[in-house]
């Protein structure tokens, strides 16, 4: 049932990425439990806009869990309180009347911030750019069904592929590894015969580019996989090893 | 205004070939001398990107997203149409291409359609090469289904992300490309005006949002694919910052807008829940596949469900009224879109709806879980049933879904020809950008194909043909006095926006708009209301230009000023919706003039006096627009009353 609900909100605010940033304290009244957490935050910024402040920047765009777009870490959780889902998927009847609300930024060093809460994500498509895909052009490929696919093999890899590269995995990890971004790529396509043709070379260069661009370890600690919002399974860490191994013993 | 389509000469099913085959071609090494710019990350245009890439172009690439995968194309659901007759149920390329035409209510343009019936075939193929997992039978060959619109099952699909996957296919083609150096990737870079030299588009003005920065990029082609407007409603299924200014700016530099008023109510969103909704969500077309749509078929039923004295699974089967299937039993739940919304806007408007506000309709698998066990139901729209879940927090396998109609796709855009160029020489649009191929209507899962045929497999032939010409044209540098005029004058307006330092907040008048725009020109539309929302637009423009407040400056990143920017677009775009909406006098597709309606309630077209796509000029910022007319003649289709009972 819809109720109303008031709160207060902790939110960091950071001019940019040279600012050192701080928290800022709001209070917001009548906020409907049937809005979903970014509606609470237009109501918040409308509120700022009419009291002449400046609103609250935030990543945020399709608001139906698919872009990727937004991030935010809510009380102490990327995406918030909720299983399963993306910060936009989430609905204020998660949260009590009268509760404090913290919300801060993606924070790991392959993010830094840009301004408030949105952090810049580019690291994610240098790492496909370096090998997240398979490299056929445009005209001249075989048949759709030329080549049939185990049913197994289709349904997992489109369960690897059904990363939408918005960062929590990095956010949550200790050690800020995009180890479960990584791996679900390599293993979507490693799972296809068009992807395998390629896919020990495609491990090694992706492994190589995260390494370069600053993401730590992966020490299996499996936060990742907790607050993936699309389930995606450490298993597919498991099969990027496998992977790096095998294309590390060729060489 | 030169309306010339360029449609190839021969028998329909050749033309496409015969064009092909008399086209002029860049060779290898002049390639490598041109450089395109293509605006926007979707379906159309990171293909569109890569494959110019591919081919040797080098192109500049501009997304207003962090990344070219946000793009909103990833949000489509149900799946991509392609004539492969893989089930062997009948299905040709002249099927594909008849059934877009007739669901489009004879309003596109024909050879346009059939060459994306033609190369539907390729999208798949090239699909399955990049690694898109589609859905596979045990056989290990490819799974379909059937959409609306449709007798056939044409619809590939990846579980309910078939928009995601595909456009992580494209966006995984044109990231090698980026790694090739072939395109040169432009994040979160707003083009805020096209540049013009000589009669032709020769480049962009672009703003960096992280820096507030203009910038000048030199194109000898500039491409378009910057989506729909649909956003000029403020509540749509689109996703925020989906906007429809770039096709603007194009507009006001000459290029003919088509048939604004074309946009598509989607039947199947979850309804509103209040005032503070910032954007619809869609539940996939697939669903009606399984799914039956109902309303209680007694009044005093739907009353009490209103007021929450009665539950949907408590209604007898025999005193619900599946008016879908009633009314249409040959299509049944799978009428196309328009069809679909209209009939629960009118069960709605009787006084039958149900919700608490009584905008919304049923949408019950009760029936395909009894058939097929709720394991077969999970397996096809598992991803769905929880969004909906989270969403409304309602268990779909135990409850119906609530849906509604919203405003989802625009089949209006910019004007092209057979060549995907606007009248503006140089200037192409690509994707739901254009007008092409979807006449007043466009049938479920022919978006994704429509954005793919456009970037894999025509612009990549037709931008040639143009390109050809331009071989000995020195690169600009942006430092010519067009460049320079054009940066200045979009900084003055950026400027102006800023300094009106008004009361009201951008949403504010941005949610005035969209309910003028869905009152009188949404899902029926008549003179007078058409005649009150062009003033009632005319007073938000003076509004917005008087009123808008916007904190902060032009320097670094403004949420607020972009916003801004687009808004006084939408304005521009709601304008010619409402006057495009009020000249064509006929019902068609997703326009319903509630005065052309037959007996039962369907659209009635005037195909003596209607038969074209409306073409509008722009004459300045405070004059009415100029109507042209591009004749549609039908050489293979037989013109009917759409029929799908």
């Amino acid at each position: 049932m819809e109720n109303n609900i008031s709160l207060t909100l902790k939110v960091w605010r950071q001019n940019g990425p040279k600012d050192k940033g701080r928290f800022e304290t709001y209070k917001l009244d009548k906020v409907s439990t049937d809005s979903s957490f970014l509606e609470m935050m237009d109501i918040l910024n409308e509120q700022l806009v009419n009291e002449g402040k400046e609103p609250v920047a935030f990543d945020h765009d399709c608001r139906e869990g698919i872009c990727g777009m937004c991030s935010l870490y809510i009380n102490g959780r990327p995406h918030g309180p909720d299983d399963d889902v993306t910060t936009c998927q989430l609905h204020m009847r998660k949260f009590k009347d009268g509760e404090t609300i913290t919300i801060e930024p993606w924070r790991s060093a392959g993010f830094p911030v840009i301004k408030d809460l949105i952090v810049n994500r580019n690291a994610f498509d240098t790492i496909i750019a370096a090998g997240g895909y398979t490299s056929v052009s445009t005209g001249g490929v075989p048949d759709a069904n030329a080549i049939p696919i185990p049913k197994v093999d289709a349904d997992e890899a489109m369960d690897a592929a059904s990363c939408i590269g918005c960062g929590a995995c990095v956010a949550t990890c200790k050690n800020g590894s995009a180890m479960l971004f990584v791996s679900a790529k390599v293993s979507h396509l490693a799972l296809l015969p068009q992807g395998k043709v390629e896919a020990a070379r495609r491990a090694k260069n992706m492994v190589a580019k995260m390494d370069e661009l600053g993401f730590g370890n992966c020490t299996n600690t499996g936060a990742c996989e907790v607050e993936c919002p699309k389930g995606v399974s450490i298993s597919n860490i498991a099969r990027l090893n496998r992977e790096f191994l095998k294309a590390k013993l060729a060489d | 205004m030169n309306l010339d389509s360029k449609i190839p000469q021969g028998p329909m099913a050749e033309k496409w070939s015969n064009y092909k085959a008399n086209q002029k071609l860049v060779n290898p090494a002049n390639k490598r001398k041109l450089d395109i710019i293509v605006v926007g990350t979707g379906l159309a245009g990171a293909s569109a990107a890569a494959s110019f890439g591919e081919m040797g172009f080098n192109v500049k690439n501009f997304t207003i997203q962090d990344s070219p995968r946000r793009a909103h194309s990833i949000a489509a659901q149900g799946g991509i149409n392609a004539a492969k007759n893989y089930p062997n149920d009948g299905d040709s390329v002249h099927r594909l291409f008849y059934d877009t035409v007739k669901g489009g209510d004879y309003r596109a343009r024909e050879a346009n359609v059939h060459r994306l019936a033609e190369v539907s075939n390729d999208i798949i193929d090239q699909c399955v090469a990049q690694g898109v997992p589609f859905a596979r039978e045990y056989g290990g060959l490819l799974d379909n289904r059937s959409f609306g619109g449709a007798q056939v099952s044409r619809t590939f699909y990846a579980k309910g992300q078939t928009g995601q996957q595909l456009l992580i296919g494209a966006y995984q083609a044109l990231m090698r490309q980026v790694n090739a150096g072939t395109v040169d990737l432009y994040t979160r870079t707003e083009i805020v005006d096209i540049v013009m030299v000589d009669g032709k588009a020769r480049g962009v003005i672009a703003r960096d949002l992280v820096t507030g920065e203009f910038q000048r990029h030199f194109g000898h082609a500039v491409v378009l694919a910057t989506g729909g407007y649909g956003n000029a409603f403020f509540l749509s299924t689109n996703a925020m910052g989906s906007n429809g200014s770039a096709a603007i700016k194009a507009y006001e530099k000459g290029a003919a807008f088509a048939n604004p008023c074309f946009a598509q109510i989607h039947p199947t969103c979850i309804p509103v829940h209040g005032e503070f909704q910032s954007k619809l969500t869609l539940m996939s077309e697939s669903l009606r596949n399984d799914g039956r749509i109902w309303v209680p078929k007694k009044k005093e039923d739907a009353e009490a469900i209103r007021a929450g004295k009665l539950k949907p699974t408590q209604i007898a089967e025999e005193n619900r009224d599946y008016y879908l299937e009633r009314r249409y039993p040959a299509f049944g739940n799978l009428v196309p879109r328009d069809v679909a919304s209209r009939a629960a806007k009118e069960r709605c408007d009787a006084g039958f709806g149900v919700g608490t506000t009584g905008l919304a309709v049923y949408l019950d698998f009760k029936s395909a879980i009894e058939r097929l066990g709720e394991d077969a139901i999970r397996a096809r729209y598992g991803n769905l049933f929880q969004m909906y879940e989270k969403i409304v927090d309602d268990n779909p396998y135990e409850t119906p879904m609530m849906i509604y109609p919203a405003i989802h796709y625009t089949m209006g855009g910019i004007w092209v020809d057979y060549e995907l160029q606007t009248t503006v020489p140089g200037l192409f649009a690509a994707g739901e950008a254009n007008f092409s191929d979807h006449g007043a209507n466009r049938l479920g899962a022919s978006a994704l194909m429509q954005g793919l045929a456009d970037g894999y497999f025509v612009l990549p032939y037709t931008i040639q043909n143009y390109l050809a010409d331009d071989i000995s044209t020195p690169r600009m540098t942006g430092d010519e006095k067009e460049f320079v005029d054009a940066e200045s004058e979009a900084k003055a307006k950026f400027e102006k926006l800023l300094a009106i330092k008004g009361n009201r907040s951008v949403d504010s008048i941005h949610k005035e708009l969209g309910l003028v725009m869905w009152d009188f020109v949404g899902m029926a539309r008549n003179k007078e209301g058409l005649e009150k929302a062009i003033e009632r637009i005319a007073e938000i423009k003076k509004e917005f230009w008087s009123n808008v407040r916007i904190p902060g400056s032009g320097e670094g990143m403004n949420v607020e000023l972009e916003k801004a920017s687009r808004l006084a677009d939408f304005i521009t775009t709601g304008d010619l919706m409402a006057r495009d909406a009020l000249h064509r006098e006929e019902s068609c597709g997703g326009h319903f003039r509630e005065e052309f309606q037959t007996e039962e309630g369907e659209a009635m077209r005037q195909d003596d006096q209607f038969a074209y796509a409306a073409c509008w000029e722009y004459q300045g910022a405070d004059k009415a627009p100029v109507m042209h007319k591009e004749d549609l003649t039908f050489e293979v289709v037989k013109v009917a009353q759409r029929n799908y009972k």
